[in-house]
């Protein structure tokens, strides 16, 4: 009997790990590879057969965009950082030297430096392409909460490369932005000093944003790569914000996304470069070009073209904490827009007044945006205000409110129909970016 | 008919999508090349790539280290033996058969300039050591002779004579 | 609803731009800078290497006495899309210079000539010695000055020639403080360094004040971006080439879309 026992026993045998080797479509050696690391089955099936819905517009191309400037940011970033000097006397004078003696030093900087604008100016869209169609919806809320976490890595990256070069701006902007910590009660002063290392902004503080910069710069790699996977398992919105049905509705990545794709990032790589060798300063501030200096704050001091907004909510508000707290949660409401906005309808093209906030709400960024370049007084500060105000309402009241007293417009049922009508001329859509 | 023209549209699509391709490929090469490219020696490092060095308080017999590109440079004063020995050597016996006139500058027998970088792999050998009474590399155990060629040990070649002048009578231009 | 679309997107646009604007703000005089025509402006600018040569005769006689070059050095007169002296024409200036250097074999200093590979000398050996030898100002180093300054090379040639001998009633001068017309706030502690002849130049060229002025420009520019011709040599090339190959894509995108069945 106890023979019995154990001969089924091992009849019933099965090893802890369930996926078995073998089971690739592939032979030979990606074959062999592919059976025991199914890596290339992975690529394939994510990659080249992954069903796309069709309709997508060229909005769906900042994706595949911003990818391509994370992997230059990083390939650039890599090699000023074998030449870059985190130390305070020697910073200023190493990035002159990329600039003046390493070979080919003027084009890698003046890349990263101009990289890091368009990246903002592509994640700037990206979000807009997420409010407008409703892509933060069921079942694609965490993919949207990722993307505000990149968002939160992408400024934390950017502020302390910023800082590196360790001209005036650098000094400054460093010092504004972490003396933003003494806002918080009871510790704050303690966590500045601890954020320093000193008493000031210094060589401590330096060397430790040089680290950190890397540092983020990697964990956005990997929140990125979350982020994808997530959306790999909801799969893409679309303008019609329908989800595909039956292949009727869809097209494969590759080729059909993967040409769309590659032909956006040529037209946006275009107008980087293009940027980059002919006005490589533009986007920056002379200021900067002055080593740094602890005695001497300059005249108008104004953070990054991509950060003013914020900074016009940080200033709009007469009080330390408040102002930060006003600044951060700014940002940080957009992870609440899934559960605030709870109308069924995703796409704008069908929610006649939804679409009305959401330009409002780009206004209201771009207000913000010149309010910061511009003295916080007088006027500039009222508006300001109201800007900020909007800001908020726009989350906590109009959100809501449209999605109740809102009566979306009659929707097609299916993506090849959405782009039957598109046809028509029933649907009107966003001109600059369809295809 | 029509499977010829369905043909030719193939080809025609292939030959846009191979040029397209090629373009791209040449335009990726390209951009990879300043990458590279940064990694090579900078133009100041290459502008600091001559010294100059005074030899006028170098005893015969004696021998100065200099640093040149990073890299240690023997300078030794050769007593006439030591001389004599460099140049009676039967080249047979030579590793890197090489004339000890032609390690030297002419008139100039007795200062041998040598990069003092074992052709093996790379450490500094000592000089006054080893079998031959030139240099003796601690690391693989590599002996070289008074001229500072290679005669017993790993190594496969002599050791390097730079670059050099003399641009006067007690002063040398290395690079 | 069509037309308001339109509209909404189109002021997006004009915003961005619109916001980019803030530079403005940054300026305290708003006096319109004077544009002289430089030779490496616009998408094929070169510099002129003649006046680059006389630029820095200008620097060297002139601005050289309080004004250092820290980050340039004597190699890079010589150097492609600079002056481009002659090797032997560096070396000769280079020797110029008497340069601290050492310790030698005995641990001392010594000074020696110059040779191409040494950085320019500074007038004074730091910033408090050249604030102690100036009445307190600094005068400011001038390797990347052209773009340290909004307006750049048009901000520096304005200053340059903008010291009047009338000072309006409401600018009351303290010893030692000049007026400027560009300068931001009007006054400023350097003395008009520039005028007729300051210069006697070796190539004959005559020596006006608006001469002077566009040469030192032209070599503070070089100095600040000297990879500005390879810079744009580039630029041009690589806009050329990503817009062939934008068409190129384009076309093959085409072509791959027409296989998504024209529509049910």
């Amino acid at each position: 009997m106890n023979d019995q026992t154990s001969k089924t026993s091992k009849e019933h045998f099965e090893p802890v790990h369930t996926n078995k080797v073998g089971g690739s479509p592939f032979t030979g050696v990606t074959g062999w590879i592919d059976n025991r690391l199914p890596i290339i089955r992975m690529f394939r099936h994510e990659y080249l057969d992954f069903q796309v819905p069709k309709s997508l517009s060229y909005f769906w191309s900042f994706g595949g965009i911003l990818t391509i400037c994370l992997v230059l940011l990083i390939v650039t970033g890599i090699s000023l950082g074998m030449h870059y000097k985190p130390d305070a006397n020697q910073a200023f004078d190493s990035v002159e030297k990329i600039m003046r003696d390493v070979n080919f030093g003027w084009l890698i900087r003046y890349a990263h430096m101009n990289l890091a604008s368009f990246f903002f100016i592509a994640v700037y869209l990206h979000i807009f392409r997420g409010l407008y169609y409703g892509s933060y919806k069921e079942p694609r809320e965490l993919m949207w909460l990722l993307g505000i976490v990149i968002f939160f890595l992408m400024m934390a990256t950017a502020f302390l490369g910023y800082t590196l070069p360790w001209g005036q701006m650098s000094y400054w902007g460093a010092t504004v932005i972490t003396n933003l910590f003494s806002a918080v009660p009871l510790v704050g002063d303690f966590i500045v000093t601890w954020l320093w290392g000193d008493y000031a902004v210094g060589d401590a503080a330096l060397n430790r944003f040089y680290v950190l910069h890397w540092l983020i710069a990697f964990l956005i790699v990997g929140v990125v790569v979350f982020h994808v996977i997530a959306l790999h398992i909801v799969g893409s919105n679309n303008p019609s914000g329908i989800e595909p049905k039956d292949t009727r509705d869809t097209v494969s990545f590759s080729p059909f996304t993967t040409s769309k794709d590659l032909l956006a990032m040529l037209v946006f790589l275009l107008i980087f470069v293009a940027v980059m060798m002919y006005a490589p300063n533009y986007l920056g501030h002379p200021d900067n070009y002055i080593p740094a200096n602890p005695m001497v704050t300059p005249a108008h001091i104004v953070p990054e073209w991509y950060f003013l907004p914020f900074y016009a909510i940080l200033r709009s508000i007469p009080d330390k904490l408040m102002g930060v707290i006003a600044m951060v949660s700014s940002i940080a409401v957009l992870g609440l827009l899934p559960w605030l906005d709870f109308s069924k309808v995703r796409s704008s093209v069908f929610r006649p007044i939804w679409k009305q906030c959401i330009f409002l709400f780009v206004l209201d960024f771009f207000v913000l945006m010149y309010i910061g370049g511009a003295p916080a007084e007088g006027i500039y500060l009222v508006i300001a205000r109201i800007g900020t105000a909007f800001c908020f309402a726009f989350f906590f009241i109009l959100a809501p409110l449209v999605s109740i007293i809102e009566k979306p417009l009659p929707m097609p049922t299916s993506i090849h129909e959405f782009e039957e009508w598109k046809k028509q001329g029933k649907i009107k859509t966003i001109k600059l970016f369809n295809k | 008919m029509s499977e010829i023209k369905n043909k030719d549209k193939t080809t025609r699509r292939d030959f846009l999508t191979t040029v397209t391709a090629t373009v791209g490929a040449v335009g990726v090469g390209a951009a990879v090349l300043p990458v590279i490219s940064q990694m090579n020696p900078d133009s100041s490092v290459k502008a600091l790539a001559s010294i100059e060095v005074d030899l006028s308080k170098v005893k015969e017999g004696q021998e100065i280290t200099v640093l040149w590109r990073g890299k240690p440079v023997f300078i030794k004063r050769r007593t006439k033996e030591e001389i004599q020995k460099a140049q009676q050597t039967n080249l047979k016996d030579l590793k890197d058969p090489q004339e000890d006139k032609l390690r030297v500058k002419k008139g100039k027998d007795e200062w041998l300039v040598v990069v003092g970088v074992c052709t093996h792999l790379g450490c500094v050998p000592i000089g006054g050591k080893g079998d031959y009474n030139g240099w003796f590399c601690p690391c693989h155990g590599s002996h070289y002779d008074t001229s500072g060629r290679i005669r017993k040990g790993p190594a496969p070649t002599n050791l390097e004579v730079p670059q050099y002048e003399f641009v006067s009578n007690d002063k040398i231009k290395i690079g | 609803m069509k037309s308001s679309l339109f509209k909404s997107s189109y002021l997006f646009i004009i915003l961005f731009l619109f916001s980019f604007s803030n530079i403005s703000f940054s300026k305290e005089t708003n006096v319109e800078l004077l544009k002289p025509s430089w030779s490496f402006d616009g998408f094929f600018g070169k510099f002129d290497r003649a006046s680059l040569q006389r630029g820095y005769q200008v620097y060297k006689e002139v601005c050289a006495s309080c004004h250092s070059m820290k980050q340039l050095s004597y190699r890079n007169l010589g150097e492609q899309g600079g002056p481009e002296f002659t090797e032997a024409e560096v070396k000769a200036i280079a020797s110029q210079y008497e340069v601290l250097d050492g310790p030698n074999a005995e641990g001392e200093m010594f000074t020696r000539k110059g040779k191409p590979s040494d950085k320019f000398k500074s007038p004074y050996l730091n910033e408090n010695a050249s604030r102690a030898a100036n009445g307190g100002a600094y005068p400011p180093d001038m390797s990347v000055l052209v773009k340290a300054r909004p307006g750049g090379s048009d901000y520096i040639y304005s200053l340059l020639m903008g010291y009047e001998e009338k000072v309006p009633d409401n600018i009351k001068l303290e010893d030692g403080v000049y007026y400027n017309k560009y300068m931001p706030g009007n006054k400023i502690r350097m003395a008009k360094p520039l005028s007729e002849g300051s210069v006697s130049y070796t190539d004959g060229t005559k020596a006006t004040q608006e001469q002077l002025s566009k040469d030192v420009v032209a070599f503070l520019t070089w100095a600040a971006e000297p990879h500005l011709e390879a810079r744009k040599k580039l630029g041009f090339k690589s806009v050329v080439y990503l817009l062939i190959l934008t068409i190129l894509v384009y076309f093959v995108k085409k072509k791959i879309w027409l296989r998504v069945e024209p529509k049910v």
